[in-house]
């Protein structure tokens, strides 16, 4: 007797290499996950107690970076304002709107903003934002077009790989120091040229490699050793 | 001494195979051969079974071994399934972080840039001047401040370690009368009464009992309660007290004086049993620094004789070490003050030490004002006064002695004082007893019965001012909060007089005061502040429009400029000493002394110093009862065996250890342990030595009696862990030393089993292409061994307590380790200090081993460890022939407790379970000072440089010797690569090829050629 029909050959070869695909599948699926935004948190928006547009205050105002991120020039952290920096126009302007009640209250009571940190790595990660704005990574090479986000979010998924895209080739991103804080700044292009030290540069390459020699860049190995970031 | 003596080819015994061989065989070979065979514990040198074992594995027995439940079989089920869950572990999704910035951020304050702050941590009294590390107003690593002449950039342990003491969650919390909360202004409403009633009196009911006082604002205060209330009484007792350094003085000069030496112009020093190298012993961090630098070989190398009762690292550092009973300690002083022509009476003799007193005779007479004699403070008074009146006679004073005002702002005798206070309160004449920090409950002399007075006794008011619920705060109406000296304002003297003002760092975790606040409440002003108050009294000394600025410089320096004690001339009154009762020569003397550690107790509670390895016997967690090698043969009695001993009819019980170097018919006892209510950490280590103390012998008395009980009791001793001789019993030449003379001869000694330059088909790395290749020296010459680089390490690098029962099993976390090698005669060993942090090899043999990648190679030759690849399959630390690895075994960080967390060093990532960590080289402080270093080069449009010197490590900063130094080797100027191309420096190990970073000064000892036979 019989007791599997012919068509069972069909299922038993299958078997035989399904399962491989099956586990590549899967492992494709969960390398997929780990890139995901619900992993990195890439574009998300996160929900502040203040609904603050970056977009408003840079683009519409024109205001630098730095009137609130103070310290990125000195420090590691580049600095969250205090809510006396946001006092210092709002108690002018926009007094009474209702969106602004956390930040009157907080300056009141003395207690804090809690805002939902937004660029987050983790622990065992020790980024410095004073050596990246001083050897000429812009502020949008890694945060994005800040300027045109009415609400922030990260825009990298500041996953290590992501790091060491440049750092296994900064000379690809670098800008000339005074352009670390424009938002709007291009890589140079024949017809966009940039100007720096004197020389007019009209592609990355050579202006990147400028950029590193004046710059004192450390060498690959260097930039890639463990300990640059680990410790 | 005898066999001290190194012959060059002996210094490094390389291929000797090891035999096993019994103690008496080991004896008699180390009799015959005299050459030196370097080892670790006594074990080691008997050979035994236990430490052949022990050589052949990574950890000790129990390390490394499952001793859990779960059955081999469950756990490899586990395993598999967690094996086949382990690429999920790379998918964390980190959790919502908030971030909450200041409301108005003051001034200075940069988000993540420390700030240091100049303060000062007292201890007896003196103070250690300090700069601390501030992140976000939360201090975390204290160093020492480099301005002051006390210091010179280095500390102690005990200062090292306070900041875990702040930290401590077991501190008193709270006001508390008769155990409930209450607010201070119930406190300040409370005492009213009592004091007007006292008031009327004149104050006759009050005593008020504290701690060494040095502070002279404290002193003003006391002196302003005083003329209030002029009847009442102010007690000063500490057990760790300088009553015979005093009463020395007086009997010498005819009143009290502070004694300072001035051991950079010392060309021989005498140790009468004062080991003066040590945290603890007054001026200690500079006497190591001055005493270091007049050891270089290359210079005038000094020369240095220790007589001491108790093995020290002071006698460690001896070019001759005479291990005697403290007893004999006298006769000896009398014997060389007869001699350098010091008559007080007596018939000196030197018995069978003859030789030796004549040897040091003439080495002092050749050197008449560059020499110094030192007593110890547990010595009597006599022994003070024959090492002043030695001084005097051979012209040191001026040169290598000074004499000033005492820096004690009372110097009473403070056992006398305390006998006052017990009598007044048997007597019924207290009404109102404030107590000053300190814990007499625990720690007065067992014969003044506080404990059952204070329990007993019919005083209507006991208050308690200090750190901690402890023995006293227990037994007294009131426990007020002692705000912690990171927390409060204050000043106090360090050891020359300099007067430092203590400033806060943090304020007070749980609203404590300080004592200028609780003086300041007893004189009716309840509200004042101790900014008020220290800031109020030196105004008064300083009036004038220029205050504010002197104020300013002095915070920011840390003291008071020129505030030093001018040497005072002194004139020798002493006539004749009587001679002290003679001592059997068989009668078992009894040794009391401060523990190297937990000192008298008040660091019980301190995880850092419990773990840390007490320098000679290397024990954590416990004192014991030290005895010599010589009296545990003749009584038969092995280490971690338990005895009583009894002392004028009070007994202890404890276990043995048996010490090298111990000299016979004498036991030493440490104080400090014991303690009922420490907290977490101190209740219940040890056993209270306290018990045996009386005040006709505070620190020794004969006629003890040792009986072997039959129990046993582990004890915790790193030594003979981590070793580096090899399985087979190979005995490696790890410590090199010579003497002076033969390292004139041969100043290459140490050189030999260096690798040739290439060893490898493969071209290896060159580290010329960086701007920086980290390297470092170790001077065995200079290392005193005080442990400090090991607290300093901890606290810089988040290293976490493990607790005994850990230690036992080898698992402790110490990035830097001191070894302590003995070489000749158990009874009378020469010993050698080796610290042993990661050798950050250029071959480095862990990184070939590591599946992950989890520890690799930096450009700049650092030896990186990489927490977060780390999946803690040990292969590295298996592989590391220094064994300086660590693995986090269990969960040994304290993630939960809330002032924990506040301690810890923000640049650096706290390890987790199942993670490997070792030495980084300080990577963060690399990092730092490389960010600014490059910031600064690109905005000054200047080459890139990390100036030499100015980046230091953890370990290096911290040494009062200076003897780690740490550098740029591609720099040949700097001052590492200039050491590192000394004759005296060699690799550890080098023979392995494993091309270490971290090199050392081979030590060179000077001894007298007439004491060499």
């Amino acid at each position: 007797m019989q007791i599997f029909p012919r068509s069972t050959n069909a299922i038993s070869r299958a078997s035989l290499f399904g399962p491989v695909f099956v586990a590549a599948a899967l492992f494709w699926g969960m390398a997929q996950l780990q890139r995901s935004p619900y992993i990195t948190y890439a574009g998300v928006r996160k929900s502040q107690p203040v609904p603050f547009s970056h977009q408003h205050h840079v683009t519409g105002l024109g205001i630098d970076c730095r009137y609130c991120h103070t310290s990125v020039e000195q420090s590691s952290f580049a600095g969250i304002p205090p809510t006396k920096t946001c006092m210092n126009c709002h108690s002018q302007i926009w007094t009474n709107a209702p969106m602004l009640e956390p930040v009157r209250a907080s300056y009141r009571t003395g207690e804090s903003l809690q805002w939902t940190r937004i660029n987050q790595l983790p622990d065992f990660v020790y980024f410095n934002h004073s050596i990246h704005v001083t050897k000429g990574v812009g502020c949008n090479d890694c945060h994005g077009p800040v300027d045109q986000m009415p609400l922030m979010y990260q825009e990298a998924s500041l996953q290590m790989e992501w790091c060491l895209n440049c750092h296994r080739a900064p000379q690809e991103f670098l800008r000339p120091r005074e352009q670390v804080f424009n938002m709007r700044y291009q890589q140079p292009t024949a017809s966009l040229p940039v100007k720096f030290d004197g020389t007019t540069y009209t592609d990355q390459d050579s202006l990147g490699s400028a950029l590193v020699k004046k710059y004192q860049l450390r060498t690959e190995k260097d930039i890639t050793s463990c300990s640059t970031c680990h410790r | 001494m005898e066999n001290a003596k190194s012959k060059r080819e002996d210094v490094c015994p390389g291929k000797k195979p090891a035999n096993r061989m019994d103690r008496a065989t080991v004896e008699r070979q180390l009799k015959e051969t005299k050459g030196p065979e370097y080892w670790r514990s006594l074990e080691e040198l008997a050979g035994s079974p236990e430490f052949q074992d022990m050589l052949h594995r990574e950890f000790p027995k129990g390390a490394s071994e499952w001793l859990d439940s779960v059955s081999r079989r469950g756990f490899l089920q586990l395993m598999g399934a967690s094996l086949a869950m382990a690429g999920m572990t790379g998918c964390t999704k980190l959790p919502l972080q908030e971030i909450v910035p200041y409301v108005r951020q003051p001034e200075q304050v940069i988000p993540g840039v420390a700030m240091y702050y100049a303060t000062a941590f007292t201890l007896s009294g003196y103070a250690n001047p300090l700069l601390v590390e501030s992140h976000l107003g939360r201090p975390t690593k204290i160093e020492g401040n480099n301005l002051h002449p006390a210091s010179l950039g280095g500390t102690d342990i005990f200062a090292q370690a306070s900041i875990l003491g702040m930290y401590d969650p077991d501190r008193s919390q709270a006001i508390t009368h008769l155990g409930d909360v209450e607010p201070w202004a119930e406190f300040v409403k409370e005492i009213k009464g009592p004091l007007a009633v006292q008031k009327a009196l004149a104050g006759a009911g009050i005593r008020i009992l504290t701690q060494t006082i040095s502070s002279p604002t404290l002193k003003d205060q006391m002196q302003a309660f005083l003329a209030m209330y002029p009847k009442a009484k102010w007690h000063v007792y500490e057990p760790v007290n300088r009553d015979n350094t005093l009463e020395g003085a007086k009997l010498a000069f005819g009143e009290a004086l502070e004694t300072q030496y001035r051991l950079e112009n010392a060309a021989v020093i005498v140790s009468l049993d004062a080991d003066f190298l040590y945290a603890g012993f007054p001026g200690n961090v500079r006497y190591i620094r001055d005493f270091a630098k007049k050891r270089n070989p290359d210079a005038e190398m000094s020369r240095m004789y220790v007589v001491e009762s108790n093995p020290s690292s002071t006698g460690a550092k001896a070019d001759h070490r005479l291990p005697v009973r403290a007893s004999e300690v006298e006769g000896f002083a009398r014997a060389i003050a007869s001699a350098v022509g010091v008559n007080v009476g007596g018939a000196p003799s030197s018995g069978e030490h003859t030789k030796f007193v004549e040897s040091v005779v003439e080495d002092l007479q050749k050197h008449e004002g560059e020499s110094v004699i030192i007593a110890g403070d547990h010595q009597p008074p006599a022994v003070h006064a024959l090492a002043h009146a030695m001084n005097v006679a051979l012209g040191n004073v001026g040169k290598t002695v000074v004499y000033t005002d005492p820096v004690d702002s009372n110097p009473v005798n403070q056992v006398e004082s305390l006998r006052d206070l017990v009598s007044d309160m048997r007597t019924g004449q207290v009404d109102l007893l404030v107590i000053m920090g300190g814990n007499p409950v625990y720690d007065a002399p067992a014969d003044l019965g506080f404990r059952d007075c204070l329990k007993n006794s019919k005083i209507s008011l006991r208050i308690y001012h200090g750190l901690y619920e402890n023995e006293t705060a227990e037994l007294c109406h009131w426990s007020v909060n002692e705000a912690h000296y990171l927390e409060a304002w204050s000043d106090g003297r360090a050891y020359d007089g300099t007067v430092s003002v203590v400033q806060p760092l943090i304020a007070p975790l749980y609203a404590g005061k300080s004592a200028h606040e609780m003086l300041s409440a007893l004189v009716s002003v309840p509200d004042a502040t101790g900014y008020e108050i220290v800031r109020g009294h030196w105004q008064k000394q300083h009036a004038g429009p220029e205050f504010e600025a002197w104020w300013r410089k002095t915070l920011n320096d840390g003291f008071i400029e020129g505030s030093a004690y001018p040497p005072k001339s002194v004139s020798l009154k002493l006539q004749s000493l009587p001679v002290a009762a003679a001592v059997g020569a068989n009668s078992l003397e009894v040794n009391l002394r401060r523990d190297p550690s937990v000192y008298d107790g008040q660091f019980a509670n301190n995880g850092w110093l419990q773990e840390l390895p007490k320098p000679m016997s290397k024990l954590t967690w416990d004192n014991a009862v030290l005895i010599g090698p010589k009296m545990a043969d003749r009584e038969g009695i092995k280490t971690m065996d338990v005895v009583t001993l009894e002392l004028g009819g009070r007994k202890i019980t404890g276990p043995v250890w048996i010490q090298a170097g111990h000299p016979d018919h004498s036991v030493t006892v440490h104080l400090g342990y014991g303690r009922r209510k420490a907290g977490r950490a101190g209740t219940g280590a040890g056993f209270d030595a306290y018990v045996l103390r009386t005040t006709n012998a505070l620190w020794f008395a004969t006629g003890g009696k040792l009986t072997k009980t039959g129990d046993h009791y582990q004890l915790a001793s790193t030594q003979g862990y981590q070793t580096m001789d090899t399985g087979d019993g190979e005995t490696r030449p790890l410590v090199r030393a010579a003497t002076l003379e033969e390292y004139r001869k041969e100043p290459k000694f140490a050189k030999e089993g260096e690798p040739p330059a290439a060893l490898t088909l493969y071209p290896g790395y060159d580290y010329k292409k960086s701007p920086d290749a980290w390297g470092m020296t170790i001077d065995l010459n200079a290392c005193v061994g005080c442990n400090n680089c090991i607290i300093a390490c901890q606290s810089e690098n988040n290293i976490a307590v493990v607790g005994k029962e850990q230690v036992v099993k080898g698992r402790h976390m110490h990035w830097i380790r001191v070894d302590a090698y003995y070489q000749g005669d158990r009874d009378a060993p020469q010993a050698y200090f080796q610290p042993v942090p990661c050798m950050q090899c250029e071959n480095a043999p862990c990184e070939l081993v590591c599946p992950v990648g989890a520890t690799v190679h930096s450009s700049e030759g650092l030896n990186d460890m990489v927490y977060n690849r780390c999946i803690g399959t040990r292969y590295c630390s298996n592989n590391c022939p220094y064994k300086v690895r660590r693995f986090n075994f269990l969960l040994f960080q304290d993630w939960e407790t809330p002032q924990y967390k506040l301690m810890r060093n923000p640049d650096v990532s706290v390890r987790s379970r199942g993670v490997m960590e070792k030495c980084t080289y300080c990577v963060q402080r690399i990092t730092e000072h490389r960010i600014n270093a490059e910031t600064a080069a690109v905005r000054e449009n200047r080459e890139f440089k990390i100036e030499d010197g100015s980046l230091q490590t953890a370990c290096q900063q911290s040494c009062p010797a200076d003897a780690i130094v740490f550098g740029n080797i591609n720099d040949p100027n700097s001052r590492v690569a200039k050491l590192k191309a000394q004759d005296r420096n060699y690799g550890l190990l080098a023979d392995l090829n494993t091309r270490p970073r971290t090199t050392y000064l081979a030590e060179i000892r000077n001894p007298n050629p007439e004491l060499e036979t």
